[in-house]
């Protein structure tokens, strides 16, 4: 039963690290060329900010739903 | 709200049962101890009794929240909508004017086609699923608290954290998809552009495959990202008000509601823009 108990906090763990792992490559290739963009032609920054809005929105979304499944297991399985 | 005598497993746990309509089979043993004769339709008082209702259940507060959230969207804008003014305008006309402005805004500069249907569409999925997630930022305790000293045992505030209503969502907007495809590219065209498409032609079932993969992706995950994030969103808020006593909350609720508020836009937002897009795609 604690073993059970274990594996499940290790994968809540495994979950949100690698999930993580992944939006933050992925916001961070996606904040840099924004920048370069932005500094190379500011006059496009506001089509860009919400281009980049959409993206990170995108990005975002994996890794809150690893989140949100780590946490379910964590607690209330 | 969370007692000694419960566990914050078991508040977190009953947070996030919904509160089900359904049908129990004759004989079954129900949570206070008593029998049912014959099978009846009842609501559920324990989470076992919710998931024994099988598929055929329905949850009520999630019907009723996102309906009542939708006649309050609806009856607003149409009020806004009949008083609205050359002159100097309101705070509430111009709430509705930028919203308007900001929507169409969006689907000028993403869809290039003629279509009665997209604006109004647009906009009711902004301003419904931004309604149905701001009940996100109501206490996680407030509304299925004051429920239950009427009785109601289970109570989901947040119509968004329930992937039924996200999918019934997404399903529509799928079915949007298909009908355009079907009237504007023809239902033979249609179907050329799955099959003969990434690959030659007598490579067909693999292309027919990997499109129809692309083609079923779009609802799902439209769905589950929004569902997801919304739900991740209410998690946190229940974690915090399970393990936190309760005048510490605050330290942590205040912060996550700021940061939230973010999500709640933006996913609404991108709810919106990629079923322009998607639909777009199917005008082409």
């Amino acid at each position: 039963m604690i073993e059970t108990q274990a594996m499940i906090y290790l994968a809540g763990a495994i979950l949100m690290g690698l999930g993580a792992i992944g939006a933050g490559v992925g916001v961070g290739v996606l904040g840099s060329k924004f920048i370069e963009g932005a500094a190379r032609q500011p006059e496009l920054i506001p089509l860009l900010r919400t281009q980049f809005f959409i993206i990170m929105g995108l990005v975002d979304a994996v890794p809150i739903i690893a989140l949100a499944i780590a946490l379910y297991l964590i607690f209330a399985v | 709200m969370a007692t000694n005598a419960q566990t914050a497993g078991d508040y977190i746990r009953h947070h996030l049962v919904n509160l089900t309509y359904g049908k129990l089979p004759a004989d079954y043993t129900r949570a206070d101890g008593s029998v049912l004769a014959e099978e009846q339709w009842v609501f559920a008082t324990s989470a076992r009794e919710a998931s024994d209702m099988g598929f055929m259940a329905l949850h009520i507060d999630t019907l009723g929240f996102s309906f009542l959230l939708g006649v309050l969207f609806l009856g607003f804008f149409w009020v806004m909508g009949r008083r609205a003014t050359a002159g100097e305008p309101t705070l509430m006309q111009n709430i509705v004017e930028a919203t308007v402005e900001f929507v169409e805004d969006n689907i000028k500069t993403t869809f290039a086609h003629p279509n009665a249907l997209i604006a109004p569409l647009s906009l009711t999925l902004f301003v419904w699923i931004l309604l149905m997630n701001l009940m996100d930022l109501v206490p996680v305790d407030w509304l299925p608290w004051t429920a239950q000293q009427f009785g109601v045992h289970y109570l989901k505030v947040v119509p968004t954290t329930d992937v039924n209503n996200t999918l019934g969502l997404s399903v529509t907007v799928f079915a949007l998809i298909i009908y355009y495809n079907m009237r504007i590219k023809g239902t033979r065209k249609f179907f050329a552009e799955l099959a003969f498409h990434p690959f030659p032609k007598y490579l067909f079932p693999v292309n027919l495959f990997l499109e129809g993969i692309n083609l079923f992706a779009k609802p799902v995950s439209l769905a589950l990202r929004l569902f997801g994030n919304l739900y991740a969103g209410e998690m946190v808020f229940i974690l915090i008000a399970a393990l936190i006593p309760f005048w510490l909350q605050w330290t942590l609720s205040l912060p996550w509601a700021i940061f939230h508020i973010l999500i709640i836009v933006l996913q609404a937002f991108i709810f919106m823009i990629l079923s322009i897009v998607y639909l777009g795609q199917a005008h082409k």
